[in-house]
């Protein structure tokens, strides 16, 4: 309002002062505003990273002072216990198991409810509850209970209780994680939305059937967001942790088959106090996910189809 | 008769329709077949819990929810439940604040550093909790805070949660620009612009941050496993694992009601935001 009052001479002579002021006083404000993410990101997650770093060639026990053993915490995980590559190969499996499982559940729901016309919101909110409920120790309980010994699984199939048999347990921790395709789900079907019916048109005016639609047009448009829910899931599956230990009631067991990483993480750096392994154990990990994350990335250029360039 | 077949005839029963639907129907009975069994089991005399292969209890035992309020070693349920609502409760108050500040400067305001800044906040969406586990454990061990509910709320309040941030800058980047301008011109400065203005904008995507987070604390194990110990400071997830070592059972009833009483708080929340929760998701891509 006051601007609008004052002269054009004497406006254009005070401006550049003006705005030089108001650009350090958003310069500041600006910092007012991140101040609280600042010294989050800093105290919380980047000098924590460096610390776990330098503790990873340490041996420390939370109480005594950190003693520098250079890479034999990395050589005795890799050489000398075998407990480590269990929870290796235990934590591949599961992802390998469980991951393609969800995502294909997730996409086939998503596909089924796609063309619906009644009733698409109530499927989409019922087949989304897992998702949110599946996390909770309650639900792990409960998982444990059906998959024991006279629970609901051994009663309809007569294979005993899964969660007592070193070849099945791990399946049963994965199937909670299945359970929850909701997440995905809902991604899918918002992706599958996008699609302009255009294409579907255009593909059945050359002939195309219901299966060339779904392998020419459905499958690229919708390969960004099978990507993101691939890089996310995999993410995900690989720090799993609360199912297992309700599943295996703490233990990892029977014969360590459920001993996820993260379990045996826990177990060497606060049950054990091995807190200078276990961040050795913790920069694997780390490492690890930023490998595969990045492969995907690499792989995805062969298949992900991008539309526009303005696209995502 | 005549004006059913005639209805028909006009409209033909699509049978590919009726059968997606019995097959959504089908799947959801076996989804929901876990909770069903929560809730009867939570309702079952002693005996029938793993003797019965019904799912049906023959009489309903309410007097496993008088066990389940007596709580765990000697903390009533009450207190669990209170103290779960205390640490959710920081945690969205934490994260809404926080989150939204940070996302406002990242969205709308020009700042040195700005790009690796930003990079730096997306990259840590994908960095495994563990990487930082041991260090912020001995940071808060120093400070003398292990064994209370600082390390569960003061992160949230310092947008720790990185993915919160990035989902309210995507919202901000959505708002016309013209109504910050027009402020501007009035003589309005970043910080009555943001409350004023952009703030209100946002409540959708504050709206989702709160309820997600409300739930992913709830749900939360792995960090109050860490830090808390005492049984009196427990949370009902923490007292729900200590059935978790030691579960006769004879104590199976009187824990899973207990675990319907753990459930309830994120029932009432799914049924009262669904419609949130759901767009939420599908427009950010957030986890279950």
């Amino acid at each position: 309002m006051t601007t609008t009052a004052i002269p054009t001479g004497e406006k254009r002579a005070t401006a550049p002062t003006t705005k030089r002021r108001t650009k350090r006083e958003r310069q500041g404000a600006a910092w007012v505003f991140l101040s609280p993410w600042v010294l989050g990101a800093s105290v919380l997650t980047l000098l924590p990273m460096a610390v776990s770093l330098y503790l990873s060639f340490t041996d420390y026990n939370l109480f005594d002072p950190p003693h520098w053993v250079g890479l034999r915490n990395y050589t005795q995980m890799f050489t000398e216990d075998p407990r480590y590559w269990r929870s290796v190969t235990t934590t591949l499996m599961y992802v390998v198991i469980a991951v393609p499982l969800q995502l294909a559940l997730a996409l086939v729901v998503a596909l089924a409810l796609k063309s619906m016309k009644r009733g698409k919101a109530f499927y989409r909110s019922a087949f989304y509850a897992p998702s949110l409920l599946g996390a909770s120790m309650s639900i792990a309980l409960v998982w444990r209970a059906v998959f024991n010994d006279g629970g609901t699984v051994d009663n309809l199939f007569g294979t005993g209780g899964w969660v007592n048999r070193p070849g099945w347990a791990l399946l049963a921790v994965a199937l909670l994680t299945v359970w929850q395709f909701g997440a995905p789900m809902v991604i899918f079907l918002a992706g599958l939305q996008q699609i302009p019916a255009e294409l579907y048109e255009a593909a059945a005016v050359d002939g195309a059937g219901t299966w060339r639609q779904f392998l020419s047009v459905t499958v690229p448009m919708l390969s960004p967001v099978l990507f993101f829910n691939l890089v996310l899931q995999t993410i995900q599956a690989f720090q799993v942790f609360t199912p297992a230990f309700a599943v295996s009631a703490g233990k990892g067991g029977p014969a360590d088959s459920t001993l996820v990483y993260t379990m045996y993480l826990y177990d060497r750096g606060f049950v054990a106090s091995h807190m200078g392994y276990a961040s050795a154990m913790a920069w694997v990990l780390l490492l690890v996910i930023g490998v595969v994350t990045a492969v995907l990335f690499r792989t995805s250029r062969s298949w992900v189809f991008y539309a526009s360039e303005g696209d995502r | 008769m005549t004006s059913v077949s005639t209805a028909a005839a006009r409209k033909p029963v699509r049978w590919g329709r009726v059968a997606l639907h019995l097959g959504c129907l089908a799947a959801l009975l076996v989804m929901l077949y876990p909770l069903a069994w929560l809730l009867a089991t939570s309702l079952k005399p002693a005996d029938e819990v793993i003797a019965s292969l019904d799912l049906l209890p023959s009489h309903l035992e309410w007097s496993n929810y008088e066990t389940a309020f007596d709580g765990v070693n000697d903390v009533s349920v009450w207190r669990l439940l209170s103290n779960s609502l205390l640490i959710a409760g920081g945690a969205v108050l934490g994260n809404v604040i926080s989150c939204s500040l940070a996302a406002y400067a990242f969205a709308r305001l020009r700042f040195r550093f700005r790009g690796p800044m930003f990079a730096f906040m997306i990259a840590t969406i994908m960095l495994p909790h563990h990487a930082i586990l041991i260090p912020q454990y001995i940071i808060f061990n120093k400070l003398g805070m292990v064994n209370t509910y600082w390390p569960l709320i003061l992160p949230k309040f310092l947008a720790t949660e990185a993915f919160f941030v990035f989902l309210i800058v995507q919202f901000m980047r959505g708002l016309p620009r013209e109504l910050e301008e027009a402020a501007r011109i009035d003589g309005c400065g970043p910080f009555r612009s943001f409350f004023q203005i952009v703030l209100p904008l946002t409540r959708p995507a504050l709206i989702t941050t709160a309820i997600f987070t409300f739930i992913w604390t709830w749900n939360d194990f792995f960090t109050q496993l860490i830090y808390l110990f005492d049984p009196d400071k427990f949370t009902l997830t923490l007292a729900l694992r200590s059935f978790v070592d030691a579960s006769s059972q004879s104590a199976f009833g009187p824990m899973f009601a207990m675990s319907v009483i753990a459930l309830l708080p994120i029932v009432l929340f799914f049924l009262a935001f669904q419609r949130f929760l759901v767009e939420g998701m599908a427009s950010s891509g957030l986890k279950g």
